[in-house]
């Protein structure tokens, strides 16, 4: 079924679907949000542009096997929590660096090992949901 | 120590992530191998360090327990990631003459290193919840295994072992879910101490059941353990064999481990229950073997009446009953795990599983019928193998307890057990093929790979047989590790008032 309302409506709503899902992803430290539910989101994206584009540009649209962006995503939070050694901590201790921060004031803007880990996160969610919709989209 | 402790995890992770991102090239089975040597080395760096500390903890990301992710180990859980680690790599390097380039292609070697870790995981939690977790972890990544594939009778016996397992994960959560409101906690030390605190001393009872059947599936006791011989003959037979080495015994360290830390308040009831499902286990497992007429599928029938030795240790809750518990799951891991091994081999040789079609294996391959008889007798308790010690312990606590019926029952398992594999002797290995063919291993493509691993096991066998005291000594130690839970309290929440 190709309906080209659908695809016009998809274009737009992938678009602002995939930044919703990346503010939800950056907001996730201290609010509600972070990478488990920004990967939702943005595999929400495609699995529209899925449907009304066909799985064949959908792939071609997310450029990588949605498989190995899950096995990325995994080495992602690993290496997040495997960071820890350089600072001497237990494995998964959150590191923080805050840019243009003057002697540990903590005002500068926090870059930290978690939002690696969210990352990581982020990217397990998308490649694993997407693997099964379109596996399931395939087959139908 | 929060690194010695996580490594072991960290490692299959992280070489599951290469491997699968290296799958379409022939370097991921090489990944998977070096993924496990330095995954088996990790495990030997922790057990040194328990066995010189008895009992270590580390906080996970600094925060500290009860609230924060708690991984330990003692000696029970230490030796079980070695074990585990063992088993990775005799299994990873099987997996190099077993496993054909569509299942690589599809993500074996991942999904392999993940089980790892899962099964790892959970001899490592030090809470319930990541107990939870981890039987998660464990259970995708063995229903991924269990199909990979996709062959009809693969799905079918990979839809069994789904639904009951979900089944059993469900008790289980309901039962962390009781215990929490209960007790505010699941840090597994925390809990130690506030269930015994708890006024409704029924309704731990009543969880512990729930925990009981939850784990009992996992362990595939009577009459839980239907999924097993349904779904274990299916996948390829490096993934089978994992499954026969460590997937139960992770649902029997379970068993032991939460009804001596946490149920200890009416063993009575509880372990009087346990003393009844150990002795029907072992006999329905061995009859249901004696009628079966597959390799793997009497292997699997004997896993089930195995696992009935061990709960008959934890049951008995004596000192020497531990012992004997401990030792079983050391040897049986080794033991089952070749077998399947061999199993593969067998097929491979001769075309099938199945005991009227094939034979000829002791006149053309000797080795290999040498090298069964090793885990084959040592399953059966031939002295001097492992599993001839691993019964005389057993038999003797129960008779200290004046349990005459029950160790006449293990004895009576012992020589039936005997039966079945003179059984697979006779069909499998001396009668000849009934298609006259020569299975000779000289013919047998990446035999290397195929014979090292389970020489190796069976070398271990015949050395926990030949040389049993440091290894009865280790058990006695996690035993009464296990009996007297204070230092693994202490450790993990400090010093008790």
């Amino acid at each position: 079924m190709k309906s080209i309302i659908l695809i016009v409506g998809a274009r737009l709503q992938v678009a602002l679907l995939l930044i919703f899902s990346l503010y939800m992803l950056l907001r996730g430290h201290n609010d509600p949000g972070g990478g488990f539910i920004g990967g939702l989101i943005a595999a929400i994206g495609f699995t529209i542009y899925a449907i009304a584009c066909g799985t064949v540009s959908a792939r071609e649209a997310l450029r990588f096997e949605p498989a190995s962006i899950a096995a990325v995503g995994l080495g992602c939070s690993l290496l997040a929590g495997a960071m820890a050694i350089i600072w001497g901590d237990a494995p998964f201790t959150g590191q923080w660096l805050f840019i243009g921060a003057e002697d540990g004031d903590k005002k500068g803007l926090p870059i930290s090992s978690i939002l690696l880990f969210d990352l990581g996160v982020y990217l397990v969610v998308l490649g694993a949901v997407l693997s099964i919709v379109f596996a399931l989209e395939e087959n139908i | 120590m929060s690194w010695v402790l996580s490594l072991p995890l960290i490692i299959p992770f992280a070489t599951a992530v290469f491997a699968f991102l290296l799958r379409n090239s022939p370097l991921g089975r090489w990944t998977s191998l070096v993924g496990s040597s330095v995954g088996l080395v990790a495990s030997i760096a922790l057990m040194s360090t328990v066995l010189h500390h008895q009992v270590i903890t580390g906080q996970m990301g600094n925060w500290p327990a009860p609230f924060g992710i708690t991984l330990v180990a003692d000696l029970l859980s230490a030796v079980m990631v070695l074990i585990t680690a063992i088993t990775g790599i005799a299994v990873a390097i099987y997996a190099l003459g077993d496993i054909d380039e569509t299942r690589e292609r599809l993500g074996y070697h991942a999904l392999f290193q993940v089980l790892i870790a899962g099964v790892t995981g959970a001899f490592l939690t030090g809470d319930l919840f990541n107990l939870y977790v981890w039987f998660e972890v464990m259970l995708i990544a063995s229903f991924g295994l269990l199909v990979l594939g996709g062959s009809r009778e693969q799905i079918d016996g990979g839809v069994k072992y789904v639904t009951l397992n979900l089944i059993s994960t469900i008790m289980f959560l309901t039962g962390i879910g009781l215990i929490y409101g209960l007790t505010g906690t699941l840090n597994l030390a925390d809990l130690s101490g506030k269930l015994d605190a708890v006024e409704n001393q029924g309704l731990v009872t009543v969880i512990a059941m729930l925990f009981m059947v939850a784990f009992g599936v996992k362990a595939a006791v009577f009459p839980l353990f239907f999924w097993l011989p349904a779904s274990y003959h299916t996948p390829s037979f490096a993934v089978s064999a994992v499954f026969a080495g460590l997937l139960t015994k992770v649902g029997v360290y379970a068993l032991i481990r939460t009804f001596t830390l946490l149920f200890d308040g009416d063993v009575g009831l509880t372990h009087t229950i346990l003393l009844w499902v150990a002795g029907f286990t072992m006999v329905t497992g061995v009859l249901g073997a004696a009628v079966q007429n597959d390799f793997r599928k009497i292997l699997s029938f004997h896993i089930v009446s195995q696992i009935g030795y061990m709960i008959m240790g934890l049951a008995l809750l004596t000192p020497l009953a531990l012992l004997g518990a401990v030792f079983y799951l050391l040897h049986h891991i080794i033991v089952k795990a070749n077998l399947f091994l061999i199993a593969g081999v067998a097929k491979q040789l001769t075309g099938s599983t199945e005991l009227a079609k094939i034979g000829g294996l002791y006149r053309s391959s000797p080795l290999l019928a040498a090298l069964f008889l090793i885990p084959a007798f040592s399953l059966a308790g031939f002295p001097p193998l492992s599993g001839f010690w691993a019964k005389y312990i057993l038999v003797k606590a129960s008779l200290d307890e004046e349990l005459w019926f029950l160790a006449f029952v293990a004895l009576a398992v012992g020589l039936m057990t005997i039966f079945s594999m003179t059984k697979i002797w006779a069909e499998v290995f001396w009668k000849a093929h009934p298609d006259g063919r020569q299975p000779a291993l000289s013919g047998l493509v990446g035999r290397t790979s195929l014979i090292v691993p389970i020489a190796g096991l069976a070398l271990m066998t015949m050395v926990v047989g030949l040389m049993p005291e440091p290894f009865v000594t280790f058990a006695e130690q996690s035993a009464a590790q296990l009996l007297d839970p204070t230092p693994y309290i202490t450790t993990v929440l400090g010093p008790q008032p």
